[in-house]
């Protein structure tokens, strides 16, 4: 059966969650091999995943130039095995870095590229893929037709299915080409407890409306009564009440959960473009008039200080 | 010696308009205003700045786009930026982003410069590739993604905040950039600006001027087919209630009918 490749993207010595996904939609259109990165020690651990869920080979590949250097390293040994194993396509995840890499790696490899797929079937002609574009507004369904597709995909796109296979673990010595930008320090992001944004099956999301960055204390409640992400709208983190890395939109985060809850936003479109394909929209906004309404499934016109809390009591007493 | 910055910027059709797709599955550019994606201002307000940290910088502004595109590049001239260069030719139309690449790549060696700066990415195909792409084929560092930038004795710096940890970059120039919306608000043209941006030297180049194929780009020379662009039907308004005191309560009644609770 035809290899697909899949960088398994890991923090902290766990795979994440979006790589589970890449796994699940690479069996779609052929048999899955894993590439661990620079992982160390739990590389063992990584791969032993990778194979739960369906990798029948996994490529691994260690050396310090992963942390130092920027994207290249990743690149190099992306394209250096795609090429010796003949692969059918390569999959990454749709995130900043993650795009990178496949650009990278689909132009040394002559290939076309796809990103920020939401959807992965087979076709005709090879994979095909759905992107979901202008803000949610349309659906384009394309195909690479040159090379190796390299196509990146979005968390979130589909549910992780365990599927054990052999997982059979090969080292690979990468031949670095280096000229990349250095890596001078790293400060890792502080763990607040809760669910990663973009892997959330429920966002809370607060936006102007709150008011204040002690406003958001009922944005936090709520979210964590549900067991849910923080998301802000770039209006409160530009005000500097919520940090950016939790700000969904055009420029943000972009989610798509089951469930997205927005307190004291207005909808404007480089929000939406960020969370217009959540399964669930909810919206609690003082004003009728707001654009969010126009997308919501259920919206409660009123002041987000009386909502909020009175839900999060509800959800509570059950 | 002058450092020589060239920003990339494109023109793209308004976001707040109806965007859609034309018969041939590309943007349609006629029925929708076009404008300098708002993403790439951040990209030319840096340029500026690190121009006027310099002793002695020129920013040149580059785009690849159809004759309104000068619009975009005039946008920026009105900014500050000190020239122009529009690559314009009825065969790229429909290139897909390996095809752009391939030409901003020709076109920057052909313009010159120390240091590429691009913004994060376009707010119409916003895959933010193509500054990687340009390092890749012109063989460059990228420092991309950047929050924060600087140009000191030959070496770019920057912060580049990703989803796990925050990192400091650094590479030599030349070197390509992107900046994010976070790197700094950027400035509006004075009427000053404005009038002087008409004076400004616009480079009109083609296909030929760079020794590109017409077959290399446009539709036919792309990797990816579209093969289908379908509106998604809007979202059908759902139940709207007005807080009487027991919004909260409703709101907890529809989640939990939705199995969220
Ligand atoms: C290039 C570009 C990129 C951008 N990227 C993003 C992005 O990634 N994400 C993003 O969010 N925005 C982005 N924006 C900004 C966007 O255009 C809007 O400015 C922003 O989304 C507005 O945020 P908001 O809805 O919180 O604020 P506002 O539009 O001010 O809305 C606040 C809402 O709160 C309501 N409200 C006030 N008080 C209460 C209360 N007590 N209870 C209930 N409701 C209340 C008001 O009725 C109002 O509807 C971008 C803009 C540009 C130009
Ligand atoms: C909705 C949509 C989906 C698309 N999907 C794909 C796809 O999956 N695969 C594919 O190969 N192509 C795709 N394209 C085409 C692709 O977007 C264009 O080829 C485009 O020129 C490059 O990609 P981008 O606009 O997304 O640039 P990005 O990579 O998002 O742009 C980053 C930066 O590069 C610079 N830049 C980008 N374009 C230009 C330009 N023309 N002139 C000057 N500077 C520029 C700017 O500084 C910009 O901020 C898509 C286009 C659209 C509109």
């Amino acid at each position: 059966m035809a290899e697909i490749l899949v960088l398994v993207d890991h923090a902290d010595g766990a795979v994440r969650k979006p790589a589970l996904e890449l796994l699940t939609l690479a069996r779609r259109i052929g048999e899955p091999s894993a590439v661990v990165l620079g992982a160390g020690e739990a590389a063992a651990s990584l791969a032993a995943k990778a194979a739960e869920y369906g990798a029948a080979t996994v490529y691994v590949a260690d050396g310090p130039e992963f942390d130092e250097q920027l994207v290249v390293p990743k690149v190099d040994a992306l394209t250096q095995i795609a090429k010796d194993k003949g692969v059918a396509a390569v999959l990454v995840t749709s995130s900043g870095e993650g795009k990178e890499v496949a650009a990278r790696v689909a132009l040394r490899l002559g290939s076309g590229l796809i990103t920020d797929a939401v959807e992965l079937e087979a076709g005709a002609n090879g994979p095909v893929a759905t992107q979901s574009v202008f803000a949610a507004s349309y659906q384009v369904k394309s195909a690479v037709s040159h090379g190796v597709p390299v196509i990146t995909v979005k968390p979130n796109s589909a549910a992780p299915e365990t599927a054990p296979a052999a997982g059979a673990v090969e080292n690979v010595s990468v031949a670095f080409t280096g000229n990349a930008a250095r890596v001078v320090s790293r400060t890792p992001r502080v763990s607040t407890g809760r669910p990663e944004l973009t892997e959330s099956a429920i966002v809370v999301s607060g936006g102007r409306g709150v008011g204040a960055a002690e406003g958001f204390a009922v944005v936090e409640k709520l979210a964590d009564s549900l067991g849910a992400a923080v998301g802000a709208s770039r209006a409160a983190v530009d005000a500097g009440w919520y940090p950016h890395s939790n700000q969904v939109g055009q420029t943000g985060k972009q989610v798509s959960p089951q469930l997205y809850v927005a307190a004291g936003i207005s909808g404007a479109i480089q929000h939406r473009a960020g969370m217009q394909t959540s399964k669930t929209i909810v919206a609690v906004n003082k004003d009728a008039e707001a654009p969010i309404f126009d997308l919501v499934d259920y919206g409660v016109v009123g002041d987000l200080f009386e909502v909020l809390p009175q839900l999060t009591d509800e959800i509570g007493a059950r | 010696m002058t450092l020589k910055i060239a920003v990339c910027v494109k023109y793209v059709p308004d976001a707040t308009g109806d965007r859609g797709f034309a018969d041939d599955l590309t943007v349609d550019r006629d029925d929708v205003d076009g404008l300098l994606s708002e993403l790439d201002e951040y990209a030319v307000e840096q340029a500026l700045r690190i121009s006027e940290e310099a002793d002695d910088a020129e920013v040149t502004v580059v785009t690849v786009g159809p004759d309104d595109a000068k619009d975009a590049l005039r946008k920026a001239l009105s900014m500050g930026a000190d020239k122009a260069v529009h690559v314009n030719d009825e065969d790229i139309h429909g290139s897909d982003v390996i095809g752009t690449s391939a030409i901003l790549a020709k076109a920057l060696e052909k313009t010159g410069f120390d240091l590429i700066v691009c913004g994060m990415a376009s707010t119409d195909g916003t895959m933010g590739v193509l500054p990687a792409l340009l390092a890749e084929r012109l063989n460059l560092p990228q420092a991309t993604l950047l929050s924060e930038v600087s140009v000191e004795d030959g070496t770019v710096k920057g912060r580049r905040d990703g989803d796990a940890a925050s990192e400091q970059l650094e590479a030599p120039l030349p070197a390509v950039v992107s900046v994010t919306d976070q790197s700094g608000e950027a400035r509006y043209p004075s009427f000053k600006g404005i009038m002087a941006a008409k004076k400004k030297p616009v480079e009109e180049l083609d296909l030929d001027d760079l020794g590109i194929d017409a077959d290399e780009v446009g539709l036919a020379g792309s990797w990816t087919l579209v093969e289908s662009a379908d509106a998604r039907p809007a979202r059908t308004q759902g139940t709207i209630v007005t807080d009487e005191g027991e919004g909260g309560k409703q709101l907890a009644a529809f989640l939990s009918a939705q199995k969220f609770i």
